[in-house]
């Protein structure tokens, strides 16, 4: 040993670092994070995700303008600007290009009238086509909501029953779910919305159903009758490995009947698998909505949507193609923003799920 | 091939089988309680006329023995006439239009293969590069981007602003377009397919063991790794035949394509019954089948896999 190591064993000790900590030490040296929990976790990793952030504003503008600007906008999806009750049609309504007036409204604005613009100009029958816009990406929007509120319903309660009581039970659901899930599901949707269509015209005749529509309607019993295959495998699944889990036995042995635990320690446990398939179950209600509406299945005229927006604007391709890409721009922007944002939200909430 | 195999493709048979006849039931069952039959809509006609008609049909036999007649007649490929186009067979107007579909869907098919493999495997082995970047922006946004819209989109763009491609799809010039269409989707799948398999790939040992001998790059990608990256691009066959022919559906549609979608969607406006039921039929069980090819195969190239 040499003389530097030497030195250094010997014990050099500071008095002052046996001293008590002071309150002010002891803020430098413990440093408390406030207690988090899994959701907290969650949310924090969600707003870091930049894509899905920017996904989820695009959402919620799109959304929000989609409820408002209906309220307050001077012109109406259904009314045809040109007519007035007594009057002879005015055609220099119809087909106004982008932000052009028709000339009687000319004549109003020479008199010093202010007229909100077509932003979009107006359709063939004279109908401001931005409002249209609007109105479509409500019914879109909608749809694909209350779509998915069906589906996560149906499978939600399917696939609890089936993973918690297992055997029989079991095993005949599943069967009917792999069958379900073997069918070509668009042929099929086709098919139903397209008989659908023709069985419900008569029955639902002055009922309130007939405002919303048959083809929403038969939307509707597609969605419940198909999509929740999906989501009914998946809460299966979660509940058949956290039916093992030790405190379900100790549940049920301080006498839990079956609906208790499943309600109060199974479906709590899987809610987020549940929010994520949900969430992704939107865009493709809306794209399965404005796939029907583009082959004339969807929504009744003159609601407009934004499939049937767009497939009615085929028509006119030559001589207005923005009739065509505005709506086409729309209808992709929400299925992509939602797809990118329930990616983010499964990136973030659930990493087992990420493949 | 080890008895578990063949107890698995066995079982896959026997569901597709099934499945195949819950869509004839279905679809029998289904066009048969619209109310008012096939004959409502045309121009009045006598009360004498109408039995007449029904008689001829078959449509006066109770439900239970017009569907066994039917269920009999699919299995012989008998179709029955079509109500609409007076003295034509269904089955001979599935026959016309899907020799323009199928060519349309096969060229589509292995354009998206090809493509989407190499363009994958690029992707892959130059990962994290700028390249790599903008493969994968561009997949993502055209995997989520409808076909009607991407149809229309490229409609307006080739064929009436620069007026390079023909819009009517009836010529062989006129299909490049639908070919596009219906090939950006699935070629973007498969692109991010390849990708993430083969970035797996490239991980495992062979492949190290591979460089490690001096193995050329493109040897190594081409030689070892591409083999076996491919195995789940098998399990894809299945739903992108299913997506091709619901595809073809609308971009038929779009660009006056004369095949099997266009006279689809016709046939589902004038409510020609007989065309409806057929079709369905014939496009589901093609769908049900491929399906049940691709995971055959993929059980077979890797025994590895428990599809349990």
């Amino acid at each position: 040993m040499d003389k530097e190591n030497l030195k250094r064993l010997s014990a050099q000790v500071n008095v002052d670092d046996f001293l008590p900590a002071s309150e002010k030490d002891k803020e430098y040296m413990v440093k408390m994070r406030p207690s988090t929990t899994a959701f907290k976790d969650g949310l924090r990793r969600l707003r870091k995700n930049k894509v899905a952030m920017v996904s989820f504003f695009i959402i919620v503008i799109i959304t929000i303008s989609a409820i408002v600007i209906p309220m307050f906008w001077p012109y109406k999806y259904e009314t045809m600007l040109g007519m007035t009750p007594g009057k002879p049609m005015d055609a220099s309504f119809k087909n106004l290009p982008p932000f052009a007036y028709s000339t009687t409204e000319l004549r109003r604005i020479e008199a010093g009238e202010k007229i909100i613009p077509h932003i979009f100009g107006t359709d063939a029958s004279g109908r401001d086509y931005f409002i249209r816009v609007v109105y479509g990406t409500r019914i879109s929007l909608a749809v694909g909501f209350f779509a998915s509120l069906i589906v996560l319903l149906i499978g939600l309660t399917i696939g609890a029953i089936a993973g918690y009581m297992g055997g029989v039970v079991d095993m005949i659901s599943m069967r009917i779910v792999d069958i379900i899930y073997s069918l070509p599901d668009m042929l099929m949707i086709i098919l139903l919305a397209a008989s659908l269509k023709m069985t419900l015209e008569k029955s639902l005749e002055g009922t309130i159903f007939a405002k919303i529509g048959t083809n929403i309607i038969s939307l509707f019993i597609i969605f419940a009758l198909l999509y929740w295959v999906s989501m009914a495998r998946l809460v299966r699944g979660q509940i058949l490995s956290l039916r093992e889990q030790e405190y379900v036995l100790a549940a049920q042995t301080a006498g839990a009947k079956s609906g208790w635990v499943i309600r109060k320690h199974l479906l709590p446990n899987c809610i987020s698998v549940i929010v994520i398939s949900t969430a992704l179950q939107i865009p493709n209600a809306i794209f399965t909505e404005s796939y029907l509406s583009f082959l004339g299945l969807g929504v009744n005229a003159p609601m407009p949507s934004l499939g049937s927006l767009a497939s009615d604007a085929l028509n006119g391709i030559n001589s207005y193609p923005y009739r065509l890409v505005i709506p086409a721009v729309v209808i992709s922007l929400i299925v992509l923003s939602l797809n990118l944002f329930g990616d983010g939200l499964r990136d973030a909430f659930d990493p087992k799920l990420n493949g | 091939m080890n008895p578990k195999t063949l107890k698995y493709i066995l079982k896959r048979v026997i569901l597709a089988v099934f499945t195949v006849w819950v869509v004839i039931t279905v679809t029998f069952f289904v066009m048969h309680a619209v109310p008012g039959g096939p004959f409502v809509g045309e121009k009045a006609v006598s009360p004498a006329v109408q039995k007449a008609m029904e008689a001829k049909y078959g449509l006066d036999k109770p439900i239970m023995e017009q569907y066994w007649t039917y269920l009999k007649d699919v299995l012989h490929f008998n179709f029955g006439p079509s109500l609409k186009q007076r003295g034509r067979q269904v089955l001979d107007i599935i026959a016309d239009g899907m020799k323009t579909s199928a060519k349309l869907g096969l060229i589509a098919a292995a354009f998206a293969l090809v493509i989407g493999v190499v363009l994958g495997s690029f992707a892959a082995l130059k990962r994290n590069t700028f390249l790599d970047r903008v493969v994968m922006v561009l997949t993502t946004a055209f995997v989520s981007m409808p076909s009607f819209i991407m149809g229309s989109l490229l409609l307006i763009l080739f064929a009436i602003r620069l007026h390079v491609l023909p819009a009517n799809g009836s010529t062989t010039a006129g299909l490049i377009l639908p070919v596009i269409t219906l090939m950006l989707s699935p070629m973007s799948y498969i692109t991010r397919l390849t990708r993430s398999s083969m970035l797996d790939v490239l991980g495992q040992d062979y492949i190290r063991t591979a460089r490690a001998k001096g193995v050329s790059k493109g040897r190594i990608i081409f030689g070892h790794a591409l083999k076996n990256a491919l195995i789940p691009v098998i399990t894809y066959f299945g739903p992108m035949l299913a997506y091709i022919v619901t595809g073809s559906l609308v971009v038929e549609q779009i660009f006056a394509v004369p095949g099997i979608g266009r006279a689809f969607v016709s046939s589902i406006t004038n409510r020609d019954y007989t065309m409806i039921m057929g079709t369905t039929i014939i496009l589901a069980s093609l769908i049900v089948i491929m399906n049940l090819v691709s995971d055959i195969l993929y059980k077979v190239v890797d025994p590895r896999i428990n599809l349990e």
